[in-house]
């Protein structure tokens, strides 16, 4: 049984223009499916979705064939693009890490985080750095589904792939399912091992001539 | 034929003064030493992840840094030295820059108007011509910067430097969003330029998108310069490669393996090695 | 990597970050100096004496006398004591209603930000000096009136501040995500939203105080505020315009000047305060 579901979702902000229409499709416990394509075609608005954080207007998202828990910990996780929007500028290193309990003395290591970048502010912090706190914080036993949307576009490619090369190999060991959203092919042809192409699932008429 | 040098960066630094919790008055050095010649006709990138501060470079050479930024080095602009006093002089004839976002334009005046500027009447028909060149319709010339796509907005930008007869252009994440093969469309703009002997910097976090416009790469981390190469040498083994870190940069695409090199002693990926100018090394002692 | 980013370049002296504290701590010291100085004063120092009448300014008298020879240094130091304790009360007051409101137009929306919108907007309508007037007669005058006008009538702008920022604080990202790592309502209110709001909160309120201070002298001065027996500010003033045609000037001067620097010193401590909190001007 797919572990994920999302149905004939429907999604757009407030009365503007549907960003997302009808878009069907269903992962598998344990696949890693990258969502593919180029911009303007409402895939970071689907990752939300998809972990909750919009709801549809149309359509639903199935997690075990039931509605996402509304509060708890979220069995699904998204990380996003920014990697300096989602940690609170106010906050140490550490608290943001430990937020909702200490990581795995193995993610730390083999995510590369240093002990002494504990005591230290974002803004101290290269991208790359702080992306790895991102996905370390959320990479627990409670997690089931990671959705990447653009996790590593901002950085360079040896940042790029030190975090995928380890998601990747947690994913495989602790049987965690994921879903990448992208819009690099050859990144998703080395992640996934499924590739969804949005301009086919996304049923909206996108105006590409002005970009 | 070795072509003219239009900009020479040497050594630059960039740092910002700032404040610790105990009030005491720190520099936070952004750019340690950041060197780059371009040459006319030619596209230079300079490929960095985001944040890292090579934004900067476009800042100093244009002479539009904050109050409480501090600068070292040399930059020379036709073999000449640039001073403060010079750059204000070329800024908007001479040298361009296409930033990131449309603020840049004036929000209160007619594009047509813009691209045309100070140089009076004469302009029109460059400007027109202009647009015809980087495929703007004429009746774009009487809108107003809000109702301008950003594609839009950018050809704009680059009108103005057409009509300005600028000799350099610096542009700083030109196609943010953009997917590669739209990103290399847009670009192809600025191939137009170069072509007719203008320089271009590229200032980009995309190495993709680099490697298929421009014809150097600067790779940039960690404040500093570590290598210039031909585009060439990003091509099959990478083995051209000077810098060991460019090398791993290199097997570390999706396309060439995504391959990272581990410390043979503690097994911790170069992504958390130490690099400086001669090579890059794993912090645990092992080389 | 990070660690040799931030160089240290200088320990000791004074730096412009250095000269703000100094100046917001020289401010508070110098307010909280007045307002304990003059609530701890013996009456007797400004009691009537009238073998000491219409004294010009001189050092035994700084400020002169009045017509009944009372010693208008101490008046005013004790009358400015009064407006700061009053200004203090009334803009905390005043502060909490915003704070309330504010909060709860951003957490709540829909319905409840309409009826608080239209509430700050009904507020700020009215000219605020009668709106004030009518309030303090309504609540019988006296300090109990001032009190009550000042505060219920100076929350609006800081309702406004407090909704934008705890509804930029609600959809930022790190809540977002903090939600779905499944945090509770109350560690995100107290360990996000809370700490994000509360210096903005502070100048805020600090910014509120110089204009309760004059708004109070303002309606003691016209006779709607405080009692004529009180030693205020406002009502010092409105005595010393019968006396400015004999010449006395001193009487007017003085008090005067002393109201205008209060103010500005809150004003300062305020405007300072938030440059030293907005991350913009954090690195200057």
């Amino acid at each position: 049984m797919a572990i994920l579901e999302v149905k004939h979702v429907d999604f757009r902000y407030g009365s503007g223009p549907w960003i997302l229409k009808d878009i069907s499709f269903s992962v598998e416990e344990g696949e890693r499916v990258a969502i593919l394509g180029p911009s303007g075609y409402g895939k970071s608005s689907l990752a939300k979705v998809i972990a909750g954080y919009l709801q549809p207007q149309g359509g639903e998202v199935l997690w075990e064939g039931k509605p996402l828990p509304p509060s708890g910990f979220c069995p699904i996780q998204l990380i996003y693009q920014h990697p300096e929007k989602a940690l609170n500028p106010r906050w140490k290193m550490k608290d943001s890490l430990e937020e909702a309990g200490v990581p795995s003395g193995e993610v730390l290591t083999e995510m590369g985080i240093q002990e002494k970048w504990y005591e230290r502010w974002p803004n101290e912090l290269s991208g790359g750095e702080l992306q790895r706190f991102c996905v370390a914080r959320v990479l627990k036993p409670e997690t089931r589904l990671l959705i990447c949307d653009e996790m590593t576009t901002m950085l360079d490619a040896i940042n790029q792939a030190h975090i995928w090369n380890f998601v990747l190999s947690y994913a495989e060991k602790h049987n965690m399912t994921l879903l990448a959203i992208t819009h690099n092919q050859y990144l998703a042809d080395q992640v996934a091992t499924r590739v969804l192409r949005i301009p086919e699932l996304n049923h909206i008429q996108v105006d590409r001539s002005e970009l | 034929m070795e072509k003219e040098i239009l900009l020479e960066v040497r050594h630059l630094s960039i740092g910002f003064e700032s404040y610790n919790a105990k009030v005491e008055k720190v520099i936070f050095n952004a750019i340690s030493d950041l060197s780059l010649t371009v040459h006319k006709g030619e596209i230079v990138a300079i490929v960095g992840s985001s944040g890292s501060g090579k934004s900067l470079l476009a800042h100093a050479v244009m002479n539009i840094l904050p109050d409480n930024a501090r600068t070292g080095g040399t930059m020379f602009y036709k073999g000449e030295l640039l001073t403060p006093e010079r750059m204000n002089r070329l800024r908007g004839h001479e040298i361009a820059f296409i930033p990131q976002s449309v603020a840049f334009l004036d929000p209160l005046m007619q594009v047509g108007e813009q691209v045309v500027g100070t140089l009076g009447e004469k302009a029109r028909a460059l400007q027109q011509k202009a647009f015809e060149h980087f495929g703007l319709k004429q009746s774009v010339a009487k809108l107003y910067p809000f109702q301008l796509s950003g594609g839009m907005a950018r050809r704009v930008l680059l009108s103005t430097s057409y009509v300005a007869e600028t000799e350099m252009i610096i542009a700083d994440e030109p196609t943010p969003g953009l997917d590669l093969k739209i990103a290399i469309e847009a670009l192809k703009d600025f191939r137009l330029l170069a072509d007719q002997g203008k320089g271009v910097i590229l200032i980009t976090h995309d190495i993709d998108l680099a490697l298929h416009v421009a014809d150097k790469i600067a790779i940039f981390y960690d404040g500093r310069v570590v290598e210039t190469a031909d585009t060439q040498t990003f091509r099959g083994d990478g083995q051209g490669l000077k810098h060991p870190y460019s090398r791993a940069l290199f097997h570390a695409l999706p396309q060439n393996g995504f391959n990272l090199q581990r410390c043979p002693k503690c097994g911790a990926t170069c992504a958390t090695w130490n690099v400086d100018e001669k090579g890059m090394r794993c912090g645990c002692g092992n080389s | 990597m990070a660690e040799a980013k931030f160089q240290k370049v200088e320990t000791g002296g004074m730096n412009r970050r250095r000269k703000v504290l100094l100046i917001i701590a020289a401010g508070v010291l110098a307010l909280a100096v007045i307002s304990i100085w003059g609530a701890c004063m013996d009456p007797a120092k400004y009691a009537p004496n009238y073998e000491a009448r219409r004294l010009m300014p001189s050092l035994s008298h700084l400020f002169g006398t009045d017509h009944q020879g009372r010693d208008m240094f101490f008046r005013t130091i004790c009358g400015l004591s009064t407006s700061i304790q009053i200004g203090l009360l009334s803009a905390v007051i005043s502060s909490l209603v915003a704070l309330f409101l504010g909060s709860l137009s951003a957490v709540f929306g829909g319905r409840v930000d309409t009826a608080v919108g239209f509430m700050v907007d009904l507020c700020m309508g009215v000219p605020h000096l009668i709106l004030l007037m009518l309030i303090s007669i309504a609540m019988g005058g006296g300090a109990a009136g001032v009190i009550t006008g000042v505060a219920v009538t100076h929350w609006p702008n800081l309702t406004r501040v407090i909704r934008a920022e705890v509804l930029q604080v609600r959809s930022a990202q790190y809540v977002q995500i903090a939600r779905k790592l499944g945090m509770s309502k109350w560690h995100i209110a107290a360990k996000h939203i809370v700490p994000h709001v509360f210096p903005q909160y502070l100048v805020g309120l600090i910014l509120l105080f110089p204009h309760a201070i004059l708004h109070e002298a303002a309606i003691t001065f016209l006779g709607y505020g405080l009692p004529l027996d009180t030693p205020a500010v406002g009502v010092i003033l409105a005595e010393s315009m019968k006396h400015l045609a004999t010449g006395m000037w001193w009487l007017a001067f003085f008090p005067g000047i002393a109201l205008l620097l209060v103010t500005q010193l809150f004003d300062i401590v305020g405007d300072y305060l938030k440059i030293l909190i907005d991350p913009h001007s954090a690195r200057q």
